[in-house]
């Protein structure tokens, strides 16, 4: 089946099942591998990714739910402006460890710091809520989203 | 391959299910995509996406009653001021499902029709008396959640039928309500036990309405209207939140399974009541 998308910015046409998993079609057939699979039954957060600018599971949506619709996965998230501070936060807060869980936990911290640019605490815990980090770095993983949010404005203000 | 059909309106819909009455319709797919990966390659029933139906969206207050669209997200539901005037109780039990990502996708509808006993949206609806609007080809037809759901993974729909919408009556309000599910982890768990009340005060603080569901805790969700009846004119203390932790606990029947025993649960059910209703006492 054809299916027209647009992926980091890019119009992509494709063709393939109808119901390749987004996962699989991401990482198998256009070779993107920062998108990772975790549990693929939606409970690890580790293959989110952005359509329509809203969180979404890659390993539960098929190829043809993508159709007509705005992809945007870790790969293309480093290439916006707020994206890359939110990468340069997580290295400077050395919130990376084994760094499987991080390509998640960016893509989920940026659809939440687009809805809420100044979240307490408690925001970023549940803005995270769906992402496990198998490392448990979880406090240095909210660190780096405050710092992200704080530089995000810094850099809108100057 | 699984051929994936997707209609844009009710009418097309219809047409493509009748060309293919095995096909299942998929709204968000949190529960099903999970479930067909287990079935693995015998399964090849087409998807019925609901997705780009426009007739299943939106949310709307028409004549007293808010009308759900059945593929509304619990973002969409969490975030609409409609629901947060009229079923707070709702936006409150949809704000703790899965994560953000599969608020974004999971769907009220599909909640329902999963019927699971551990749905998260279910006691909510059915102590709001929640109706559903069933759809088919020749007729549309209306019932009440208590009927429509008839047991784990099993409700009313016939071959051939969608769930449209989700209605709700417009209470005078509830100023009391309450919703909390007690799971292995805060978010993404599945609920060992869960508890929706809502509740209406006198000036003096005796009751004037009680409705109480529980989740979890019996095929499908469980309610007590012998509790609620002797609850009216009731002035809450120490003593009394003692007899409704006996009767609730005697009156719930859960099963031992692998995320708890039968005992626990019960335990929770009482628990989870007593709190609600000490909240009250403040």
């Amino acid at each position: 089946m054809p299916i027209r998308f647009e992926l980091n910015g890019l119009p992509t046409d494709i063709d393939c099942a109808a119901d390749r998993r987004v996962i699989d079609l991401l990482r198998e057939d256009l070779g993107l591998f920062g998108t990772k699979e975790g549990c693929g039954t939606g409970e690890c957060g580790a293959c989110t990714i952005l359509v329509g600018g809203e969180a979404r599971l890659a390993c539960l949506m098929l190829a043809a739910q993508l159709a007509g619709r705005q992809v945007t996965t870790v790969e293309g998230m480093t290439h916006t402006p707020d994206g890359a501070v939110l990468a340069q936060a997580f290295v400077e807060e050395g919130a990376v460890q084994c760094g499987f869980c991080t390509p998640g936990m960016q893509m989920a911290a940026l659809a939440m710091l687009r809805q809420n640019a100044n979240p307490s605490r408690e925001a970023i815990r549940e803005g995270l809520s769906g992402n496990l980090c198998r490392c448990t770095g979880y406090v240095k993983i909210i660190a780096a989203v405050q710092r992200a949010a704080r530089d995000i404005s810094d850099e809108r203000r100057a | 391959m699984r051929a994936v059909l997707t209609p844009t309106n009710l009418q097309e819909l219809f047409s493509m299910l009748e060309q293919y009455p095995a096909a299942l319709p998929i709204a968000g797919g949190t529960d099903l995509l999970v479930l067909l990966r287990q079935n693995g390659l015998r399964d090849r029933r087409p998807l019925l996406s609901l997705a780009e139906i426009q007739e299943l969206q939106g949310i709307r207050e028409k004549g007293g009653t808010l009308s759900i669209g059945a593929a509304s997200t619990f973002s969409r539901i969490i975030a609409d001021p409609l629901i947060a005037e009229h079923a707070p109780l709702l936006a409150r039990a949809a704000s703790t499902i899965g994560g953000p990502a599969i608020r974004n996708m999971a769907t009220l509808g599909g909640n329902i029709c999963t019927a699971s006993p551990a749905g998260d949206s279910l006691t909510p609806l059915h102590v709001l008396a929640a109706k559903v609007e069933i759809a088919s080809p020749a007729a549309k037809r209306i019932m009440p959640i208590e009927h429509f759901i008839v047991g784990p993974g099993r409700t009313a729909l016939r071959e051939g039928e969608i769930l449209t919408r989700i209605l709700l009556p417009r209470y005078a309000s509830f100023p009391d309500y309450g919703f909390e599910k007690i799971g292995r982890r805060r978010a993404m768990a599945i609920a060992v036990t869960s508890f929706a009340g809502l509740v209406r005060r006198a000036a003096d603080g005796t009751i004037e309405t009680a409705r109480f569901a529980w989740g979890s805790v019996g095929p499908t969700v469980v309610r007590i209207p012998s509790l609620e009846q002797a609850l009216v004119g009731a002035k809450l203390d120490a003593d009394y939140l003692c007899q409704v932790a006996q009767i609730v606990a005697s009156r719930v029947a859960p099963i031992s399974d692998v995320r708890a025993t039968a005992d626990y649960r019960r335990m929770l059910a009482a628990n989870l009541t007593v709190r609600f209703l000490e909240g009250l006492l403040d």
